[in-house]
């Protein structure tokens, strides 16, 4: 693996963490319960430690001085990586619940691969992720079967937030160029099998939570090459301000 | 109970092999294996421990603090059920 395919992996990763914990921050203050605000928001520090990792190594192989708080509030959208799924909007408490189910089904593979990487510095980002994100994946399933299976509207309202978010899963398990490229170079790196446990997974899921696979197709989504929806520059206005208006500020 | 909300749970954890499971506080939960979840995510943030105990706050049948003194009082003053009147042969050395 050449350092540019390293450091753009990297940026994927941290990426997907920064802004799903973004997003996920979102909720502190605002979950159903106490319990339950504890436990987003939780998962929140999470993806955002992890994004730490994965940003301030970006920045040590690119080697131009940039650490993780450079990358994290002093790129523009188009310089961003992440998935479009994990910028869609928070909706409702199952709106989330799903939008997350289907980012830990496919993270969860994902990490396993990295974390068998020849790669010692990759590899041990990802075996240190790969522990939390196995507790989300059993977070978000156990609500999406709890909300799915509950209630008459419980489950109305989920099979209505899922045709909100499956559009956007797709990009997670779909190969674009610079998988197939790193592919090539590292049989480690696999986007096929991860495709492979993320539908077993979202298969066994659903059919626990009563959950229908909607018809809709796939929204060609290009996050991952920085084409991103409208709603992230709302995303980065509010989490880029503070260290844009003052750089030199300290906690 | 009103239907609005949870059941009450207690939580119980072990801070590591060896000791036992000590109150810590209670939660609100749809069930038991959500209960457990919370527990976790609510008494486990900052290492606290190794294994968590949920337990219906129903459950548990407690002393009335009104009947402290019928239940606590009589034992204040017999001292000799303390086995601090046994000598210990030199032998055994510390228990």
């Amino acid at each position: 693996m050449s350092p540019n395919h390293s450091f753009e992996l990297c940026l994927r990763m941290g990426d997907n963490g920064l802004i799903l914990g973004q997003r996920l921050a979102e909720w502190c203050g605002h979950g159903p319960i106490l319990e339950q605000d504890i436990a987003l928001t939780n998962i929140s520090l999470d993806l955002i430690g992890q994004a730490r990792l994965w940003l301030s190594l970006a920045g040590q192989i690119e080697g131009q001085g940039r650490d993780e708080d450079k990358l994290a509030y002093f790129r523009d959208a188009n310089e961003f990586r992440h998935l479009n799924l994990c910028e869609q909007p928070n909706g409702h408490w199952g709106t989330t619940i799903l939008r997350q189910f289907l980012f830990d089904a496919f993270h969860l593979p994902l990490l396993e691969q990295i974390s068998k990487f020849d790669d010692p510095q990759l590899a041990s980002i990802a075996q240190k992720c790969v522990k939390e994100v196995r507790y989300h994946l059993r977070w978000s399933s156990e609500w999406a079967v709890r909300l799915g299976d509950g209630t008459e509207e419980s489950h109305e309202k989920m099979q209505q937030a899922l045709a909100d978010v499956w559009p956007f899963a797709g990009e997670a398990i779909l190969a674009n160029a610079f998988d197939l490229e790193l592919a090539e170079i590292n049989p480690a790196y696999n986007i096929q099998m991860v495709n492979k446990a993320w539908w077993s997974t979202v298969n066994d899921v659903f059919n626990q939570a009563n959950l229908e696979v909607p018809a809709a197709n796939w929204a060609p989504q290009k996050g991952r090459e920085g084409i991103h929806t409208e709603r992230l520059g709302f995303i980065l206005a509010e989490m880029q301000f503070l260290p844009r208006a003052y750089p030199d500020a300290q906690w | 109970m009103n239907s609005k909300n949870w059941p009450l749970f207690e939580v119980f954890i072990r801070s590591k092999n060896g000791l036992s499971h000590k109150h810590v506080g209670s939660l609100h939960a749809a069930d038991p294996a959500m209960a457990l979840e919370n527990a976790r995510d609510v008494y486990c943030r900052r290492n606290e421990g190794v294994s968590i105990w949920v337990v219906p706050s129903d459950h548990i049948t407690a002393s009335d603090p009104g009947d402290a003194e019928e239940l606590y009082e009589p034992a204040r003053d017999k001292i000799y059920r303390h086995p601090t009147f046994y000598t210990i042969p030199d032998e055994i050395g510390h228990m």
